[in-house]
């Protein structure tokens, strides 16, 4: 409540400044403005079918991601010599603007949804290999002992000790992969003018739309939302001593 | 087998089988450190008879963590021998219990999942490691706990749980890491009783690493005295004290004069622990 509060607070002040003209109308719309204009957006640009066509595509994109940056994570953790000859340039990928190559996956995939999911499959890999990493090799090593001293085999210790002691971390990276992947699809979106919400608010801004063009930017924030609520209940599943 | 056994000022025949379960003979181990080869023990010798409550007292850095690791089976290479039961110990063995001094229970496990865990690993179904499970609880008194977290616990709770958990494995040997060691006196001193109560009932062979030396004497039967790094065995002392105990005997006369009495031989070796640590530090060496 008080969270909702605060931002709807947030939005009267900004309506304030806009109205006043310490804020330029011509750069940020009124937000009652915005308000006003979902219902339009809503019917126009038929916002669920792109809302749920950007969702399916994050969905995919972090499918992957989970399955191979967990995969890759712990491969790394289990041999040394590749962690050290690829950790640095992983690192470095998570910090690279993957959708400047865009064109390169037009190339290789098409203007199609497959270009749009490889783009956030590549821009969410790398923090969940990170974290993934960073949970395994974090593991107190008290816990290993204790699995040593029972005479645990590798799968056992893997399965019962490393991998629900990296569960943490490994969150953290999902999330971030999250964020980087929604991030890099919904600009995608825009700048190829193709697909769910991100060619929506290109649309919008090509027609000086501005109330729903940020309209549009709200049903991204929603996007969000929503994966991060299901995140959470899948990490409140599988510890559910948090 | 060098070991230095000398008469006491109370003595009285032990009442424990002479027969021993654990030897450990020369026991040796060198480090290799950016400073060059440090030596942590040298020619530790010591015998534990079944059922025998034996601790392992000495200053910081005297290699009493190091021989904890090689009795556990952690540090396979070392120098001399460490036989259970005549079995030569050449990693973990599975007759050797281990409590750690840091909280070592799973966080992700419910109490009774966390007792239950050496269980599953030995293969046990699930109706019958849950009852033994509980038993091991209710020995540790944390009966109605069985479906917290640890972190709804507090850190002599955890620590109860460790131990039930290594209990749970039936080891013939329980071996303790300094396991109060992050625990406030009070509680040190009960969960000693807890401690003590378990042995006295499962006449379970344990040795206990420390450097609390009201601990030592309060629940051992015997009690193995270091000398600073290398670390060699200066005296065992018998601890004739009535059993069963509790932690009343602290305010007796004799339990006085058993501290004092291995505080004169401590207090030399942790005086020049401390001589040698300043001595490192001021050339630099930390």
């Amino acid at each position: 409540m008080f969270g909702f509060a605060t931002l709807v607070a947030a939005t009267c002040v900004v309506e304030g400044m806009l109205r006043i003209g310490i804020l330029n109308r011509y750069i940020v719309p009124l937000p009652s403005e915005v308000m006003l204009s979902f219902p339009r957006i809503v019917i126009e640009e038929k916002i669920l079918e792109r809302f749920l066509t950007t969702f399916m595509e994050c969905l995919y994109a972090m499918l992957l991601v989970s399955v191979i940056g967990i995969l890759t994570g712990i491969l790394l953790y289990r041999f040394t010599a590749l962690r050290a000859a690829t950790e640095t340039w992983v690192a470095a990928a998570a910090s690279a603007p993957i959708v400047l190559a865009y064109p390169l996956f037009l190339v290789v995939f098409g203007r199609s949804m497959t270009t749009i999911v490889m783009i956030g499959f590549i821009a969410g890999l790398p923090p969940v290999i990170l974290k993934t990493l960073e949970g395994l090799a974090g593991t107190r090593r008290v816990l290993v002992d204790v699995g040593r001293s029972l005479k645990l085999g590798s799968w056992q210790m893997f399965a019962k000790i490393l991998l629900p002691a990296a569960l943490p971390t490994v969150f953290v990276g999902l999330r971030l992969g999250l964020i980087f992947c929604l991030i890099n699809i919904v600009g995608v979106e825009f700048l190829i003018n193709y697909g769910g919400l991100g060619q929506v608010i290109n649309d919008r801004a090509e027609r000086y739309d501005l109330a729903g063009t940020y309209a549009a930017i709200g049903f991204v924030i929603l996007t969000s939302v929503l994966f991060f609520v299901v995140t959470e209940r899948i990490e409140r599943w599988l510890r559910p001593q948090t | 087998m060098a070991q230095q056994d000398t008469a006491t000022r109370l003595p009285r025949p032990s009442m424990l089988p002479a027969e021993p379960v654990l030897v450990v003979d020369n026991l040796a181990k060198q480090f290799d450190t950016p400073d060059g080869p440090l030596k942590a023990v040298d020619d530790v010798s010591f015998a534990v008879r079944r059922g025998e409550f034996l601790s392992v007292i000495g200053p910081s850095g005297c290699g009493k963590s190091t021989v904890f690791s090689i009795i556990g089976g952690l540090l396979p290479e070392f120098q001399g021998s460490v036989t259970v039961q005549g079995e030569p110990i050449q990693g973990p063995h599975k007759s050797i219990g281990m409590v750690f001094q840091e909280e070592s229970t799973f966080p992700w496990r419910t109490v009774l999942d966390n007792v239950c865990f050496p269980l599953e690993i030995a293969g046990l179904a699930k109706a019958k490691r849950h009852t033994k499970a509980r038993h091991f609880i209710a020995l540790v008194g944390l009966t109605g706990f069985e479906n917290r977290y640890p972190a709804e616990l507090s850190g002599g709770m955890r620590q109860r749980v460790a131990i039930a958990r290594t209990l749970a494995s039936e080891p013939t040997i329980l071996l303790m890491d300094e396991p109060f060691a992050s625990l406030d006196e009070q509680t040190r001193l009960l969960l000693g009783d807890k401690v003590l109560q378990i042995q006295q009932e499962l006449s379970q062979t344990t040795l206990l690493i420390t450097h609390n030396i009201t601990e030592a004497v309060q629940l051992s039967d015997r009690i193995l005295v270091m000398t600073f790094r290398p670390g060699r065995v200066k005296r065992i002392v018998e601890i004739d004290l009535p059993r069963p105990r509790t932690s009343e005997i602290v305010s007796s006369t004799a339990f006085g004069r058993y501290v004092a009495e291995i505080w004169g031989d401590l207090r030399e070796e942790a005086t020049r622990g401390m001589l040698e640590s300043e001595a490192s530090a001021r050339s630099g060496r930390g």
